[in-house]
């Protein structure tokens, strides 16, 4: 192949152990791409979208995409994709590090993983060949004890993906780990690998991935890199502090939940847990994915006291959920709790989003204190750790704490205080205080979720237009641009920060000149529109519950902040949007967008 | 002389460096055919680009049975592919490991300084890798030696 792609599907059934070698289906991959949406293709076309999330019948799919492993810059990514056991919905979770690349250098640009395996299995691959192997000696294990025991056993150059007890045992938001610090991390999926008994992919590769037009596309790729050098996020800001110099901008627009949202959006103490004093404090150095040139990776480490550890992160929505909405201002704390879920391959936001709500109930007397085991009160640090080790672990409350916030809190008769959408934790940034960004939450194809159409970049800085956060007049419209386009981004293979620095044209630009196409930026961007639709058309079929928000974001106004008094007006905007997107008024794609769309 | 040097304390691991490598010697995308490599220290967290320092008295240069390996007036040690028989001795012979084989380059191969303007150092987002005069630097690398020696030996021979 000379196209980006490398051609080859793997196709492994856990049940028979029958591992096929397939040619990629080229039709799916010209209007799909890659990753996040040439899986979730194969996904619909081969899963009932009612069958059972943790049963036999979900597959796990693992995809990259056409510009994975080349110079494009950060395309170090790949997608995971099942149907989500936490939401119910399809379930794309997305991951950079060094594996993606490394399954196309084998010659792969996917893996298939059909039914379930009697015993514990890892999948081996070196180049052509493949072969799927006893892991009995690894359950049990976690991320990082998995990852040195394959790496002794394979070799030290083979690249890893596993999960650890948290998805061998269910826990509704185990994600899939690779590289040992980077997450496919959101909507459970690595519960399902768990159901699968599959413990692992390792994969060690050397072969070339080859581009249609190799000088064009090395120019276009080196010019979209001299853009996000050029761009104080992507060349200096994520550099210099990561994603936690969001905590002080977005606490600046009185946009940051505070215990669970019950005290607001506004934290007295961010200064202690922002990107600033990480940096200042913490700091190792930068790290950075697969041909990053941005390096928004942190390795650090806190080097004395009760949460002396090592490891990378947090990221903003880690040092939000662990800090200000649990009301934590120990660093320490947020780190340690951050490490144990890289640790042991859990999502940070929904674990964090969990233990706070947790927190609300047991200080209201929803949760008596002998079902916890301790009290577990707002600002208790040494309480927000032992919370997130018990559900790492799967003890005691850690148990009801691992089926998320909603199941937690329905259990206690409150599922209203689930900060939840489709019961998958909000991340962190208010509703109330950033409209757009609530509208974002009520329509993402995966539940509660920022990265499908980051509407903090126009509404809270200003990239690539600067928005009022409080209005709602144009955020419809502008948010399903930007999730076709984030869809597109995320099916290519490259890393959606490189959109805070540049487009639309220049995504466009690497696809057309890897693959080989002369389509314009227009119909490039309609792959993005169509993988949407198709995600929404598997949630429709699925029976997945109506765009809505928590209550508190709907009808509780903001007690203060520079937002003191807002609710979320998602009703005036989810009309329009579902204009904008061409559907119905219940939100239902209608039959002329889908046959537009070529997808019916 | 204008040589590679390395700063490792501004690598961040991302590899850039290994996929412009193998795309500017063979228009492919492949860091199993570049001609540098980055090191991984875990537990030290340090990495280090690995690439040719161009010897002043080259082992590979010397035990090369049929003289294929020689210096460029720009102080790059070259290989000529028409007298190379690939015997790989080179390879042996190399302490740093600098020099490698690819099943379907078919031959070995080693950094050329891409005949003068490194693409390494040109594209390296954070400047880890800089192609610059020696003399400037000396004092500076040998402080760096010397703090690295100290953080990842352990990890290095074990």
């Amino acid at each position: 192949m000379n196209n980006g792609y490398v051609g080859t599907i793997l196709r492994v059934n856990l049940k028979t152990g029958t591992i096929l070698k397939e040619p990629l289906n080229d039709k799916n991959a010209d209007e799909y791409v890659g990753a996040r949406g040439l899986g979730t293709k194969y996904y619909c076309d081969e899963c009932d979208p009612k069958c059972d999330p943790l049963g036999p019948d979900n597959k796990l799919i693992f995809m990259t995409g056409p510009l994975t492993g080349t110079a494009a810059t950060s395309a170090g990514r790949y997608n995971a994709v099942a149907k989500s056991p936490l939401t119910g919905t399809i379930g794309a979770a997305n991951s950079g590090g060094h594996f993606g690349p490394e399954l196309k250098y084998a010659g792969y640009d996917g893996i298939i993983f059909e039914d379930v395996s009697d015993h514990p299995v890892y999948l081996y691959i070196s180049d052509d060949t493949v072969e799927l192997r006893d892991a009995t000696h690894l359950w049990g294990k976690d991320v990082f004890e998995t990852t040195d025991a394959l790496n002794e056993e394979c070799g030290s150059n083979f690249r890893i993906a596993c999960i650890s007890a948290a998805g061998e045992t269910g826990c509704l938001f185990a994600g899939i780990m690779n590289d040992k610090h980077r997450a496919a991390g959101r909507g459970g999926i690595g519960a399902v690998m768990g159901v699968k008994k599959l413990k692992a992919v390792a994969v060690k590769g050397t072969k070339s991935i080859f581009v249609a037009h190799p000088e064009k596309f090395f120019e276009v790729c080196m010019d979209a890199r001299a853009k996000l050098k050029a761009h104080p996020v992507t060349g200096a800001g994520l550099s210099a502090y990561g994603t936690m110099i969001l905590v002080n901008i977005v606490n600046g627009v009185g946009g940051m939940p505070v215990a669970n949202g019950r005290d607001g959006a506004c934290y007295a103490d961010a200064d202690d847990i922002s990107g600033e004093s990480l940096t200042a404090k913490h700091l190792i150095r930068n790290k950075g994915c697969f041909g990053c040139s941005i390096g928004c990776g942190r390795l650090t480490e806190i080097k004395s006291g009760p949460y002396k550890s090592q490891g990378e992160g947090p990221e903003y929505e880690a040092g939000w959920s662990f800090g200000a909405d649990c009301k934590i201002n120990d660093l320490g704390a947020v780190c340690d709790a951050n490490f144990m879920c890289n640790q042991y391959g859990i999502d940070p936001i929904t674990m964090g989003s969990t233990i706070a709500c947790a927190m609300e109930l047991y200080e209201m007397g929803a949760i008596p204190e002998e079902d916890i085991g301790f009290p577990l009160r707002f600002g208790d640090a040494a309480a927000m750790v032992k919370a997130t080790e018990m559900t790492c672990k799967g003890e005691g409350f850690g148990k009801i704490m691992g089926l998320g916030s909603y199941r937690m809190a329905e259990k206690y008769g409150h599922p209203e205080l689930s900060m939840s959408v489709k019961k998958q934790e909000m991340p962190a940034y208010d509703g109330r205080a950033i409209q757009g960004i609530g509208l974002e939450y009520a329509t993402s194809n995966r539940g509660g979720c920022h990265v499908r159409g980051y509407m903090i970049s126009p509404e809270v800085l200003g990239i690539p237009l600067a928005m009022d956060p409080l209005v709602t007049e144009g955020k419809p419209a502008l948010l399903k641009t930007f999730q076709d386009l984030t869809a597109l981004c995320d099916a290519t293979g490259i890393c959606l920060f490189t959109t805070f620095g540049m487009g639309l044209p220049e995504i466009a630009g690497m696809y057309r000149e890897a693959v080989g196409s002369d389509e314009s930026d227009e119909e490039v961007l309609l792959k993005g529109e169509r993988i949407w639709n198709l995600e929404k058309q598997f949630n429709v079929a699925a029976g997945v519950e109506k765009d809505t928000l928590p209550p508190r974001l709907l009808r509780e106004k903001l007690p203060n902040g520079p937002a003191e008094g807002k609710v979320n007006e998602l009703h005036t905007m989810l009309k329009e949007y579902y204009a904008a997107r061409g559907w119905d008024e219940e939100g239902i794609p209608t039959k002329e967008k889908l046959t537009a769309l070529k997808l019916n | 002389m204008k040589q590679l040097v390395i700063k490792p304390e501004k690598c961040i691991g991302c590899r850039t460096c290994e996929l412009v490598c193998s795309f500017g010697h063979y228009q492919q995308f492949n860091p199993k055919m570049a001609n540098v490599t980055v090191l991984e220290y875990e537990k030290a967290a340090v990495a280090v680009p690995i690439v040719c320092l161009q010897c002043e008295e080259p082992s590979c240069m010397k035990v090369c049975p049929v003289h294929a390996i020689s210096r460029r007036e720009d102080g790059a040690v070259i290989m000529n592919y028409d007298k190379c028989i690939g015997c790989k001795m080179c390879m042996n012979a190399c302490p740093l490991g600098n020099i490698s084989y690819h099943p379907s380059v078919k031959k070995v191969f080693k950094c050329d300084l891409c005949g003068g303007d490194p693409k390494c150092a040109k594209y390296c987002p954070t400047g880890a890798i800089e192609f610059s005069e020696t003399d400037a630097l000396s004092d500076h690398k040998k402080q760096l030696a010397e703090h690295y020696r100290d953080i990842i030996g352990e990890e290095a021979n074990a």
